[in-house]
């Protein structure tokens, strides 16, 4: 009876365990990573894949959180990263063994963006850290009509969250301890935010230059009261002149070799970079 | 003869094995549970985790307050309720007692086609369908509410509902309706008074085994409840479940943070809460056998 019991048990344990995912090998890639990335990895591996048939190139998004995990527990061998690995990150990673190398393979604007109807078309960075943490409720405190405003947000394993929290919440300043407002809704992906914005008058949301469609209204930004307002366009976020801009990175696990190696340097090519273009982000070359 | 007795062997311990997979797999779901969900009571944030009005995973500090998300599951869940268990209790007694026999097979044909519904599916329909028009008609700045996830949320405990309750009033004797319908009730009497009453337990059992099946939904409340972390002030306002919580935030938590201990915290939460509810539906059942 107990034999049998305990029998059961190792062949659960068993199953339980081995469930684990290995990182594929040979002329395999896992990338994984953010969401606001994902568009343009793919087209990068298809690109690759165009020109090396035998190479087999997987792309999936999750966040930027998700890729870091997944580097970590060696379930990728590359992680697209929107925003840069914090200490703490890196000081597990190593812990595990694992030496985070970073790659800065193109730029993004961060769009905030309103439906195409509201009549407030620009802001200021503090109106904007206001209106994200809550201070400000209704459009008409910053000159749009009577609407309780809607925030929308990425969900916390998003780069782009981080990101607009760290430099657009608390202006670049660490020491602030800025948070979204509690009302804010974390939507799960930049398409979901596109959406709601679409079909919601009093919706204001936030995501990478390539989400822009007809369908909702970019807002111009300036840093402050006296600095130009701007629309993010290639030339301003390469130029560094727009506000809300940042670097992509890559990140492997120490010095790649092999087909890693090889799609990281197909990325530096003209061509790589000509895909970043046609997928509306800024190419660093 | 010994072959004979082999076999027999053979597939009786193959059923016996068959039968302890469920409790095993429960077991090992607990202690997993257990192991990774503790570790969060050894850290500072044990006393703001059940009574903490904030979540902020990943800040600096982190805050791991999950009042507004239980707050959250709670507002959809009791909306659900209202919402599933009148029509669901209505649609199974006419499903039983009162539909002729091509209608009933029709409309259990239906029910279980509803129940085959993936969730993802009613989640895509309630966001393009439900939420606009329960921002329009509301009045309200968002259609991402507690109100539409405990719509979709109704339509998914329905199937369950109907089905328990139906075979409940099924195995009510008929001999206690013929007996009502005797001594002069009418055919509504005989139902509301009798049948209904005599399958109370399985009734109940049906509720609360819908009710469990919509805590633990993730998939649709993710897609439209709008996952604030506030404390809801009411049914119109969007809200965060403990699930959406869980599988928004799983793939981010690094193995071994406090956030991920904190979302396994709130899977024991969770199971508790729909073992609650699974016990308490064992109850109502067995009272019936007393």
């Amino acid at each position: 009876m107990y034999q049998r019991i305990t029998g059961v048990l190792i062949i659960g344990i068993g199953i339980f365990f081995s469930s684990s995912v290995f990182a594929a090998k040979g002329n395999s890639i896992q990338i994984k990573g953010s969401d606001t990335m994902v568009n343009l990895g793919q087209a990068w591996a298809e690109g690759y894949m165009q020109k090396n048939p035998e190479a087999f190139v997987a792309v999936t998004g999750g966040g930027s959180g998700t890729g870091i995990a997944a580097l970590i527990s060696g379930t990728c061998d590359i992680a697209e990263v929107s925003r840069e690995m914090k200490k703490k990150e890196i000081d597990l990673a190593k812990s595990k063994g694992v030496m985070p190398k970073e790659y800065t393979v193109a730029m993004d604007g961060l769009a905030v963006v309103v439906h195409p109807k509201n009549s407030v078309s620009r802001l200021t960075v503090d109106e904007l850290a206001d209106i994200f943490t809550g201070k400000i409720k209704n459009w008409k405190e910053i000159g749009g009509v009577e609407g309780e405003i809607v925030l929308l947000s990425r969900e916390v394993n998003s780069g782009t969250h981080v990101y607009f929290k760290e430099h657009v919440l608390r202006k670049g300043d660490a020491s602030r301890t800025n948070e979204f407002a509690e009302s804010a809704l974390l939507m799960s992906s930049s398409q979901a935010i596109a959406d709601e914005i679409s079909q919601n008058e009093n919706a204001i949301g936030y995501y990478g230059m390539g989400y822009i469609s007809r369908n909702q209204k970019v807002l111009a930004v300036a840093k402050d009261k006296s600095s130009p307002y701007q629309v993010p366009t290639i030339e301003d976020v390469k130029s560094g002149s727009y506000y809300i801009a940042r670097p992509l990175f890559m990140y492997t696990n120490g010095e790649p070799g092999g087909t890693v190696k090889d799609f990281l340097d197909f990325i530096f090519t003209p061509e790589g970079q000509e895909i970043v273009k046609k997928v509306d982000f800024v190419p660093i070359k | 003869m010994t072959t004979r007795k082999v076999k027999e062997f053979l597939i009786e311990s193959a059923i016996y094995v068959s039968g302890l997979t469920s409790i095993a797999v429960v077991v090992l779901i607990f202690i997993f549970l257990a192991k990774e969900g503790f570790s969060l009571f050894k850290t500072e944030f044990a006393l703001d985790f059940l009574f903490g009005k904030k979540w902020y995973p990943i800040s600096e500090p982190p805050m791991f307050g999950i009042l507004p998300l239980i707050m959250g599951s709670f507002f959809v869940t009791i909306g659900a309720t209202i919402i599933s268990v009148p029509i669901g209790v209505a649609s199974a007694v006419y499903i039983a007692e009162i539909a002729p026999q091509r209608v009933k097979e029709i409309l259990k044909t239906g029910v279980e086609i509803l129940a085959a519904i993936p969730s993802v599916v009613l989640g895509f329909i309630g966001m393009v369908t439900l939420v606009p028009w329960i921002r329009n008609t509301f009045h309200l700045p968002t259609g991402l509410t507690a109100l539409a996830g405990a719509i979709m949320l109704a339509l998914m405990a329905m199937p369950t509902i109907v089905s328990i309750a139906e075979d409940a009033l099924n195995a009510v004797p008929r001999r206690y309706k013929e007996a009502a319908l005797a001594l002069g009730a009418t055919p509504w009497q005989a139902i509301w008074r009798v049948v209904l009453r005599a399958a109370s337990p399985g009734i109940v059992a049906a509720i609360m085994l819908g009710i469990g099946r919509v805590v633990g939904e993730t998939m649709v409340v993710m897609m439209i409840t709008g996952n604030a972390a506030s404390m809801p002030k009411s049914i119109f306002r969007p809200v965060r479940t403990l699930t959406a919580t869980i599988a928004a935030e799983m793939g981010e938590a690094v193995q071994g943070s406090d956030h991920y201990f904190a979302l396994f915290a709130i899977g024991i939460i969770l199971f508790l809460i729909t073992f609650v509810i699974n016990l308490s539906a064992d109850f109502a059942l067995h009272r019936r056998r007393i």
